[in-house]
């Protein structure tokens, strides 16, 4: 079985001590952010993305790893107990799990939360293992009129799943391209775009962007209304579900896991729109659907592991292909970079302990997870009460430290200002920065491959329609932008968003 | 008439970054043809590719209800932006230190809550607990204590 093999390789990389060390690091870490609103994995991953530097690849990996599925553990938390969701994934548990916690039910909320999530953590590891090979085998085959036409598709799915407007959307993605390309141009040697900056020769800083446009915007945007946050519920006695409860959660966590999986693979998908269609759909197959938003189990267990499922297997493209599904992905990108590996299929066949190690790893966090959630609750309890106050000025201090050792250089936390307030701006013309992100990543790759491809073709633009993976793959893309403009499809896809905000 | 000001503005904003950045390509880089395309074909057609979507937005606007601006939070904008400005000025000369201590300070005057004793506080805390964990924990090398720095004696 190459399967267990693989397993096996990569569970004697996770089990290395310096590996578990920083699985359990990033856990905590990321479970400490889902915890806090105002704070989410990108933010913290961009910061935190430099100072791996003195780490070798698979240990910062595990570590990066960690913190983007140890959110969504931590973010329940606070939506059963607080009302507020820790992370945007867990909003809508905060509709049936802050009433769970009302009856004097928080236990077995946060324990249904925790069981799923584990649940889903465990189906989606050996989801990505059993899927990576076979991707990874159609990747290998691909040239540069395919994966053109895969970043075409990853960047059209990412603005039909997204919330908002999509024309606003598909602009903020041109204009990440745009920012993307600034620097010198591969083929020729010449600056581009670089205004007479010597500084942006190697073009803008990623983390700086995603550092700007991330973490300070959010700060900024949090200052709007600042609130106290009141812990509703301080007192968790007695975790255990009950017999009933345990049948109530069986089939919804089932349910969200691969609703889950099967989203967190979609480019732009990823674990809020997982957890948002996993209430949705709980919801509707409901016979008793008027107990939703009055404390159902099931409106809990569905969408916490979706949204678990979704974050696990949003790695696949990432680690298979090179593209990255959501903007966490394209910072894990970076990570791979930043170590000097070039994320794709290459790296399952060069580097198996490190591709099977990260894979092995996410199990393992899980399991650090649940003991990690569970019967410390009282701790993250008491970090609830930090005031938000305390908080930006050491997230912004962490900033600084990451933005500016990336490169060691001053030009960068001029940029990381620069884009917070751009950031900022934006979001006030309801522009989300996600796409912005995305297309900054994707534009520099979509160039190379756009400009290869014409040389391949001798200038001819029928290459990406003749070939028939690239035809498949562009079909589907014109497929995905026609269906969101449907006026039918629009008012549903407004309405999978409804619970949010 | 309605018009929704938030489209309207990002709409604009859109079509003016679209032909600053058409303009801008066009006059400085080679843009070549389809077979060899030069450094500026790309950008070029995504400045384009902005400046229509601009435009559609821009229209589209006039067909939606208007939603407001919202409050601004001008003290918190301008504390937070700044920090980082601080920061970067400081740290060749001064080290990291006391560029911490400044960001620190400076930025937590962006909340309504905080007075100068919290502030310094807070300032003292976090600098304590970033150089513990990034200079001697991490090994993050940058030095602690600037050029400018010398004249307290502190330098190196």
């Amino acid at each position: 079985m190459d399967l267990l093999h693989n397993l096996g390789i990569g569970l004697s990389t996770a089990f290395q001590p310096v590996n578990l060390l920083y699985c359990f690091i990033g856990t905590l870490v990321g479970t400490l952010i889902g915890v806090l609103p105002g704070l989410g994995p990108t933010a913290t991953i961009a910061m935190l993305l430099p100072i791996t530097y003195t780490l070798s690849p698979v240990t910062s990996l595990i570590m990066l790893a960690g913190i983007y599925y140890g959110a969504q553990y931590g973010g329940s938390t606070t939506a059963i107990l607080v009302n507020l969701p820790g992370e945007s994934s867990s909003a809508v548990t905060t509709i049936d799990g802050y009433q769970m916690a009302r009856q004097g039910r928080a236990g077995p909320a946060l324990a249904t939360a925790a069981i799923g999530s584990f649940f889903a953590g465990t189906v989606a590891t050996f989801l990505i293992a059993a899927a990576a090979p076979p991707l990874t085998a159609i990747a290998l085959k691909f040239g540069s009129p395919e994966y053109f036409s895969l970043m075409v598709l990853a960047l059209i799915t990412s603005v039909a799943l997204a919330h908002g407007s999509i024309l606003k959307a598909l602009a903020m993605i041109v204009l990440g391209l745009l920012l993307g390309l600034v620097g010198t141009d591969i083929y020729t040697g010449t600056p581009r775009m670089t205004m007479g900056f010597l500084e942006l020769a190697d073009g803008i800083n990623f983390v700086a962007v995603a550092v700007g446009v991330f973490g300070i915007a959010e700060i900024i945007r949090n200052l709007e209304n600042e609130k106290e946050r009141e812990v509703g519920v301080t007192q968790v006695t007695s975790l255990m579900p009950t017999r009933q409860d345990f049948k109530d959660m069986a089939a919804p966590i089932v349910r969200g896991t691969l609703l889950g999986s099967a989203l967190g693979i979609l480019p732009g998908g990823g674990a809020v729109l997982a957890s948002f269609a996993a209430y949705t759909v709980e919801k509707k197959l409901s016979k008793t659907p008027e107990r939703f938003g009055k404390g159902a189990i099931e409106g809990v267990a569905g969408p916490e592991a979706a949204n678990n499922a979704a974050a696990q297997t949003s790695f696949i493209p990432m680690l298979t292909l090179g593209i990255p599904a959501n903007p966490v992905m394209a910072l894990m990108i970076g990570a791979f970079i930043i170590q000097g590996i070039v994320p794709g299929p290459n790296v399952a066949t060069e580097r198996p302990e490190l591709f099977w190690g990260i894979i092995a790893s996410m199990w393992l966090g899980n399991l650090m997870l649940v003991v990690l959630n569970l019967p410390l609750v009282g701790l993250w309890v008491r970090v609830l009460r930090v005031p938000y106050y305390m908080m930006f000025p050491a997230i912004m201090a962490f900033s600084a430290i990451g933005v500016y050792s990336i490169n060691s250089n001053i030009f960068d936390m001029y940029s990381v200002t620069v884009f917070g307030l751009i950031g900022y701006l934006f979001y006030k013309l309801g522009c989300e920065p996600a796409p912005l992100l995305l297309g900054f990543v994707l534009g520099p790759m979509l160039e190379e491959h756009l400009r290869r491809a014409m040389i391949i073709s001798r200038g001819d633009p029928m290459i990406f329609v003749n070939r028939p993976i690239s035809l498949t793959l562009l079909i589907l893309a014109v497929a995905a932008l026609v269906v969101v403009f449907l006026p039918s499809v629009a008012k549903t896809r407004e309405k999978v968003f409804v619970e949010d905000d | 008439m309605t018009i929704n000001r938030k489209d309207a503005t990002a709409g604009a904003l859109f079509i003016v970054l679209g032909i600053g950045f058409g303009l801008y390509t066009w006059s400085t880089l080679d843009i070549g043809t389809n077979l060899r395309m030069g450094p500026g074909y790309f950008p070029l057609v995504l400045a384009g590719a902005l400046f229509l979507l601009g435009v559609t937005i821009l229209f589209h606007a006039f067909s939606i209800e208007d939603e407001g601006w919202g409050h601004l939070p001008w003290r918190g904008m301008f504390f937070i932006l700044l920090g980082p400005l601080a920061f970067g000025l400081t740290l060749d000369g001064l080290g990291l230190v006391p560029a911490l201590a400044l960001i620190t300070f400076i930025t937590s005057f962006a909340s309504m809550r905080v007075g100068p004793v919290l502030a310094i506080a807070l300032t003292v805390g976090l600098t304590i607990f970033c150089v513990a964990v990034f200079s001697w924990g991490l090994g993050v090398p940058i030095r602690l204590f600037g050029p400018w720095m010398n004249v307290v004696g502190l330098g190196n």
